[in-house]
């Protein structure tokens, strides 16, 4: 008898067949992780998840007899009381007594968990963070390095001997430089008449004709060289300039009253998917929570989300706040500048050109991409709020015209949320990226 | 051999290498020199409960070829084992030479010792003993043609892309459980060299290929074969339709074949462990409470690990009955545990009834011999339509209700009475039979002259039609191996009257 400890062999033996799954359905779970986002807390985004899906996906046929019809015998334990010739009314949805009652696969969903990786890769697959290489780091910095070719010229340590070697071939192919076999067979047959014993008569003109033969080839090998500098080649590297790996992410929000529950909510299931989302795109993700009524703070997340500030509403403040913070700790040549900024649209008329030009001329310079998304009442939907405009609204309206990293959106149910997120970070086709 | 133990073999649940095998020891020489059970050399394999999981969803082999629905199967069993709504196995056996048995870390002492009781002496003696595997599987060879199978689809897979070998694996398994022989023996085969064989099979046929043939004019049509050579040239009817397809596919490549030769001897493999359920797992209980009420007696084991197995054990062969609510079947370790019990009772102390019903068992006072007879030579259907005593039928107050579909209610037939003995008992061995159980499906011919269409016949059973559903999705699966149409139709096995007929055409594009 042996025994045999396999505790320690590599696990995750399932690990292909079960990718082999995930890629089979692929289409339904993507569909089944989007409306999971429904009863989901935003904050257990990232966990991992249990999804269902319909079974007629991954379904396996067989030939099987139907579940009723036809005439069926079957054998039961624990009879109480009943005697030959009873007849018992047939239970309702199935033959006999239960009968097949475990048998049946039903058309219950097929449930299963779904690892936070695999459930974030499905959630945010299509997705792409507009411009993500758009801001370059300047000289100085360490760029990536990658192969380009290769050159003429280079250090040494460059040298490709295959591309090298390849090259003095062809041109010694092409300018007939004689090969050391030829020259030696030559040799071979001078010495071939020399060691004639007696000589030939024809022996010294032929000898004279070989040794001039072998003058000549030694001098065109003498004269074609080997390998020729113009032979070199050097693998060529080219410096690639990388995205910054990290990124500042600006939440805005406005606290006064105007704003309620609800739309600090909409809001924050919003800040919390484009956190989400950044997370993944950049190594390092800072997030600066800025609530501003008439005066603008710059807050810490419980704050922010559950603070209520009495006062009026000028949105400048926030962006005056914004300037100051990112010129303080996030200059935009190492950061990578998110602006999320939430609002019912209310602000004060006189303040709206301030706004506008805060806007265009310091934060859509130095921002990779801001999203402005405007929260509506619950209780209202679409018709009043979507028509009316509000003030900001008005005021962002020429703004979102004119720059293309400049986005706004308006949301007034949870189930929103989502689409228009997807929407604003849909990876787009490559024709709508040049026209615009 | 009476002699009790100076110390138990362990008192805590903690066990170590040391200790495991110090059981194996104790048991086995209860099993080997006491019970004489035949069995292969065993391997106990410690494995942790992740690695269960890996095992339970590539059907419980070491080894497999990659498919989706064994990720299904994966993460179904995962979410049922984390919510707890399903534990998991003690232990996995595999009939193979030497016989595999995986038993987990997390058992406890007691359960390793009824683990190796059950597997590794239990199911191990079955496999080695029962006819029905000593005719159909190999187990010397079975772990090595895995292997091979696994890294033929593997190449498949690199050589043809995995979506064309998903679609070839998809089909085969949909037919599977129509991918055995039932009837003729196979003869022994060399496992082993099958991968070889594979390679032989591919070099004739290329040494056989001449172009010529593709040249030659075509003379006048040539004359219609008649039904019957036609028939007996391409082997029908056919029951098994894998066999079928690889052997007359018009349109399958040589890989292709070969998967269905592949997915059709796992088939083959696994088909006595479907037709002895009951008495595989009877044995192996019968073996596993003999061997630890024996360690038992000899002090071997505590009285509290002893009421430990004894909680287990009851757990493992209750039998719920039909209105309990948690019926759906028989329990198959209730059902060859008591048999075999009751077995053993009627050789030590038979009644008059038992030497009336079993005259040559009763008062034979070798029970052993008696039940490894049972075990060599029977299964699950033979076994129970000889073995099911009027006792055990009282015991267990079974009743056969007959549900007839011209009827408004379900009419009971039988109970357990002297007239509804006999009936109670060749019903329920019906039950366990497996030509009765599944369709009865084959291909009866083809149409040679006209379109290809491939012709299959279900024979109909007690009005018992074939689930709609389904079958369109089988069939078209076959139709796609096939390439040309399938045509099956539901024939009433008294009036061959046709009762439904179901149709599919190939997709197009499927095969390349």
């Amino acid at each position: 008898m042996h025994i045999v400890d396999r505790r320690l062999n590599p696990g995750g033996k399932s690990l292909v067949n079960r990718q082999r799954f995930l890629r089979r359905a692929r289409a339904y779970v993507q569909k089944a992780v989007r409306d999971s986002l429904k009863d989901r807390g935003i904050r257990e985004l990232d966990k991992e998840g249990e999804i269902s899906i319909g079974r007629d996906a991954i379904y396996e046929p067989t030939f099987h007899r139907a579940a009723t019809g036809g005439n069926r015998e079957r054998v039961l334990p624990g009879n109480h009381d009943y005697v030959e010739g009873d007849r018992i009314k047939r239970p309702e949805g199935g033959e006999g007594a239960g009968a097949d009652a475990g048998q049946g696969e039903g058309n219950d969903d097929f449930q299963f968990v779904l690892s936070r990786e695999e459930f974030l890769d499905l959630f945010l697959d299509d997705l792409e963070l507009p411009d993500l290489a758009k801001r370059r780091l300047v000289g100085g910095e360490i760029d990536g390095i990658r192969r380009a070719g290769y050159s003429t010229a280079g250090s040494p340590s460059n040298l490709s001997v295959p591309r090298t070697m390849q090259k003095a071939m062809g041109r010694r192919m092409a300018l007939r430089r004689p090969s050391g076999a030829e020259l030696e067979r030559i040799e071979d047959e001078i010495a071939a008449i020399e060691a004639r014993d007696p000589p030939r008569p024809e022996d010294a003109g032929l000898l004279e004709r070989l040794r001039e033969d072998r003058a000549h080839i030694i001098r065109r090998r003498n004269l074609i060289a080997y390998i020729d500098p113009v032979d070199l080649r050097y693998r060529r590297f080219e410096a690639v300039p990388r995205p910054v790996a990290q990124a500042v992410m600006f939440c805005l929000m406005d606290v006064s009253g105007s704003m309620s529950e609800h739309m600090k909510d909409l809001a924050k299931r919003f800040f919390a998917l484009l956190h989400l989302f950044l997370s993944r795109c950049y190594e390092h993700v800072e997030v600066v929570f800025i609530h501003h009524t008439d005066r603008a703070a710059e807050v810490d997340e419980q704050t922010f989300f559950y603070s209520t500030v009495t006062g009026g509403t000028l949105v400048s403040s926030a962006l005056d706040k914004l300037i100051e913070v990112a010129a303080d700790r996030y200059r935009p040549d190492n950061w990578n500048i998110y602006v999320a900024q939430a609002s019912d649209g209310d602000n004060m008329m006189q303040d709206n050109p301030r706004v506008v030009s805060l806007m265009q001329d310091h934060i859509l310079p130095m921002a990779q991409y801001v999203a402005y998304l405007e929260v509506g009442r619950e209780e209202f939907p679409d018709a009043t709020m979507m028509q009316s405009m509000t003030t900001l609204w008005q005021a962002y309206a020429p703004v979102a015209e004119a720059h293309r990293h400049f986005v706004m959106r308006k949301v007034a149910h949870r189930r929103e949320i989502y689409p228009v997120f997807r929407e604003l970070f849909q990876r787009r086709g490559v024709g709508e990226r040049a026209r615009s | 051999m009476d002699v009790r133990a100076e110390t138990p073999l362990f008192t805590g649940s903690d066990w170590d290498f040391a200790l495991v095998n110090r059981i194996y020891d104790a048991i086995e020489p209860i099993a080997v020199d006491e019970m004489k059970l035949n069995v292969y050399p065993n391997q106990l394999e410690i494995i942790s409960s992740e690695q269960m999981l890996d095992a339970y969803s590539s059907v419980g082999m070491p080894l497999f070829y990659k498919h989706w629905s064994f990720g299904k199967q994966f993460v179904t069993n995962e979410m049922l084992y984390r919510k707890g709504l399903r534990g998991l196995a003690y232990e996995l056996v595999i009939n193979s030479n030497p016989c595999i048995s995986y038993i987990m870390q997390e058992n406890s002492a007691m359960m390793q010792t009824l683990v190796i009781a059950h597997a590794a002496f239990g199911h191990n003696h079955f496999f080695k003993n029962n006819y029905l595997f000593r005719q159909w599987t190999d187990a010397d060879g079975i772990l090595d043609y895995l292997e091979f199978a696994k890294r033929y689809i593997a190449q498949c897979e690199e050589r043809h892309g995995q979506l064309a070998v998903e679609r070839v694996l998809d089909a085969a398994h949909a037919l599977m459980n129509q991918g055995v022989h039932r009837y003729p023996r196979v003869r022994p085969r060399d496992l082993r060299h099958e991968a070889e064989r594979e390679a032989e099979r591919q070099a004739y046929r290329d040494r056989i290929y001449d172009d010529l043939w593709r040249t030659v004019p075509v003379g006048a049509k040539a004359a219609t074969v008649e039904r019957d050579e036609r028939l007996a040239a391409l082997g029908l009817p056919q029951e098994n339709i894998l066999y079928f397809l690889e052997k007359s596919g018009p349109r399958l490549e040589a890989w292709q074949r070969e998967i269905l030769r592949i997915v059709r001897l796992i088939a083959q493999y696994f088909y006595p462990q479907r037709q002895t359920k009951a008495m595989n797992e009877g044995a192996a209980t019968y073996t596993h409470y003999r061997i630890m009420t024996t360690l038992h007696e000899r002090g071997q084991i505590t009285d509290g690990a002893f009421l430990e197995f004894l909680q287990s054990h009851t757990g493992v062969v209750y039998q719920p009955t039909y209105d309990s609510g948690h019926f759906s079947s028989f329990n198959p370790y209730a059902l060859g545990f008591g048999i075999m019990t009751d077995v053993e009772r009627i050789c030590m102390d038979p009644t008059q009834e038992d030497r009336e019903w079993f005259g040559a068992i009763a008062g034979s006072c070798d029970p052993l011999e008696v039940l490894k007879d049972i075990w060599a030579n029977y299964r699950d259907e033979s076994f129970i339509s000889q073995f099911l005593s009027p006792r055990l039928i009282r015991q267990w107050r079974l009743f056969k209700i007959l549900d007839r579909e011209s009827d408004s209610e379900v009419r009971v037939d039988a109970i357990h009475d002297e007239r509804g003995y006999r009936r109670i008992r060749r019903a329920l061995a019906r039950e366990y039979d497996i030509g009765q159980q599944e369709p009865d499906i084959q291909v009866v011919d083809v149409d040679l002259a006209g379109d290809r269409t491939l012709m299959l016949e279900h024979v109909v059973v007690n009005g018992v039609l074939l689930d709609a559903g389904d079958t369109a999705k089988v069939l078209q699966n076959l139709a796609n191996l096939w390439g040309y149409e399938v045509a099956l139709s539901e024939v009433d096995a008294g009036n061959r009257k046709e009762l439904k007929s179901h149709r599919s055409q190939p997709l197009s594009g499927w095969m390349r």
